[in-house]
């Protein structure tokens, strides 16, 4: 927690990353299994705001996430970046998923230049810049590996590097430590704070986990299922470097009962299936089909 | 009971052991033509003369010629093989569009076995050299091209999705993420093709060769020369072995982050 309250005095101000989200409306599957997975969602995120998306399974939050990173396209309505339009995944807009994607065939260090070789940097400096990055998650002295030798953890830490070293305006997270033992996810969550603190950008946060939302966002947007919508709107009240104080604190404990109400609603169905906010392999059009 | 060193080399001769035990029964069998009814070895070799008769090939210069033969056919018809079979793979798994424009000739070849084509392959090429590289072209290339695209198919999307979200141009996502993704199921298409291919080469050479260990192995037939019939036989084991061999080298130095049977 030091490092984090020390951290957030060389905090910078930005003024990239609002994200326009304008009646936003997606609609997944093909035929009969149609269906509307986000419904005339509407939201503005100001640059360098960390904002949680919290909902049950198949809410909708992946499907929007998946349309901000660009790999979805909404069937009506708009997403803006700084005002231009999303019409594609690009590297300003990171993506980190539940379980990583790293490439297999690359060590670690290749894996976090990828963003830089993918833009014509070269050799050393890439892997000047990747040791940094590698640096910064605390994992110096691991380049070498391949991520198939590191643990959930470590995996994650490199994934969070390799969409970093891009600099992106925007950082997109799917339950990125929903996979993590709890210790693990703890640390992941202090370490991601720490660099949002240090190098300030705007993050739009996927989860199910109310503590998690309540310890990491400055808002949560608490949503419904199918349709997906956006039911309310939580400013944390709590501020930053955000202590033990706050997570034990009776605001913190009226917050979790208020998200859990929320969530048990018993108008809210739970979907079968999951959405995943990518479309299937293979078929590089059709990218409004779903499956898991 | 045995002290643990003891066990390691029991464990080290027994493979080796496996084998003399084989030769002496074949060489029991044939020294006193066994008539077993079905199978006879009134005709069998001894496994003396087939040494003896390997020791006078590969004296002789012929073996450069019949080794030569068969080695650069296999090499020819598989490696278009490969760069056919992965290149078609890749674009079948990948688009829709070509998958369907393709995919119904190609399954309605698939069935046929490579031997099958012999007598229109040797209507069809002017040289027999041709033929018989087509032959092991058309033995390699299902086993290639199916293993390809049940590799593409099993990319996961979401590394694509990664990819292109790090700034991976549509084409690039081919050489960067699909290809290397695939890797392990085309090399097991490879090895799959590299089989089939000796398998369809020696058959080729038995029906229109002139030089060859095929050609070699049935000439032997012909003119009675029995022992040289499983000469040609181990070489052909020998070098179907070798090949493998050097495909599973050249897979474990492509693909250091790759364990078949364990998670990579």
């Amino acid at each position: 927690m030091n490092a984090i309250l020390s951290l957030s005095e060389l905090a910078p101000e930005v003024s990239t990353g609002r994200l326009h989200i304008d009646r936003v409306s997606i609609e997944l599957g093909s035929g009969a299994d149609r269906f509307t997975a986000l419904d005339d969602v509407s939201v503005n995120i100001a640059p360098g705001e960390f904002v949680c998306l919290l909902g049950p399974s198949g809410c909708g939050k992946s499907t929007l996430l998946g349309a901000l990173a660009g790999h979805l396209t909404p069937s009506r309505g708009q997403l803006r970046l700084d005002g231009a339009p999303i019409g594609g995944p690009d590297p300003q807009r990171g993506l980190v998923f539940q379980h990583h994607t790293l490439f297999p065939w690359l060590s670690v260090r290749d894996n976090v230049a990828y963003g830089l070789r993918m833009r014509g940097v070269g050799r050393a400096e890439r892997h000047a810049q990747a040791m940094t990055w590698l640096k910064e998650v605390g994992l110096e002295g691991f380049e070498h590996h391949y991520p198939g030798a590191l643990s959930g953890g470590m995996q994650q830490r490199v994934e969070i590097a390799r969409v970093l070293i891009n600099q992106p305006r925007v950082l997109l997270m799917d339950e990125p430590f929903g996979a993590l033992d709890a210790l693990t996810r703890l640390k992941m969550q202090e370490l991601l704070l720490a660099l949002w603190t240090k190098r300030r950008m705007t993050v739009v946060f996927v989860t199910h986990d109310i503590d998690e939302a309540l310890f990491m966002a400055d808002r949560i947007l608490v949503m419904s299922a199918r349709p997906g919508r956006v039911i309310e709107e939580i400013v944390v009240p709590a501020g930053r470097p955000r202590s033990a104080e706050w997570l034990t604190g009776t605001s913190f404990i009226e917050h979790k009962r208020h998200c859990l109400a929320l969530l048990r609603d018993p108008g809210v169905t739970v979907p079968l299936a999951r959405l995943s906010p990518i479309p299937p392999a293979g078929d590089d059009q059709d990218a409004t089909s779903c499956s898991d | 009971m045995t002290a643990p060193g003891q066990q390691s080399v029991a464990r080290r001769a027994l493979p080796l052991l496996s084998l003399i035990v084989c030769v002496l029964l074949w060489h029991v069998a044939s020294s006193r033509h066994l008539h077993l009814g079905l199978v006879t070895f009134q005709n069998v070799p001894q496994p003396l003369e087939v040494v003896h008769a390997a020791w006078d090939l590969f004296q002789s210069p012929k073996l450069q010629n019949h080794l030569g033969a068969s080695l650069g056919r296999v090499a020819s018809g598989f490696l278009v093989a490969a760069a056919l079979g992965v290149g078609l793979g890749l674009a079948i798994g990948r688009f829709r569009w070509v998958r369907e424009t393709l995919m119904p000739p190609l399954e309605v070849a698939r069935p046929i076995p490579a031997v099958a084509w012999i007598p229109l392959s040797i209507l069809m090429f002017p040289s027999s050299e041709g033929s018989m590289i087509f032959i092991t072209f058309v033995g390699a290339l299902f086993p290639i091209l199916l293993n390809t695209i049940h590799g593409v198919h099993g990319v996961d999307p979401r590394l694509i999705a990664s990819a292109r979200s790090l700034g991976t141009r549509r084409w690039a996502i081919f050489a960067r993420v699909i290809l290397p993704a695939a890797a392990p199921s085309v090399l097991t298409g490879l090895s799959i093709g590299m089989g089939t291919c000796w398998f369809c080469l020696v058959t080729a050479e038995m029906i229109s060769g002139q030089y060859g260990i095929g050609y070699y192995t049935w000439e032997s037939y012909t003119v009675q020369n029995y022992a040289n019939i499983i000469v040609g036989m181990l070489l052909i084991g020998l070098l179907g072995m070798g090949s493998s061999a050097l495909l599973h080298r050249a897979g474990q130095a492509l693909m250091p982050w790759y364990r078949p049977g364990g998670r990579p």
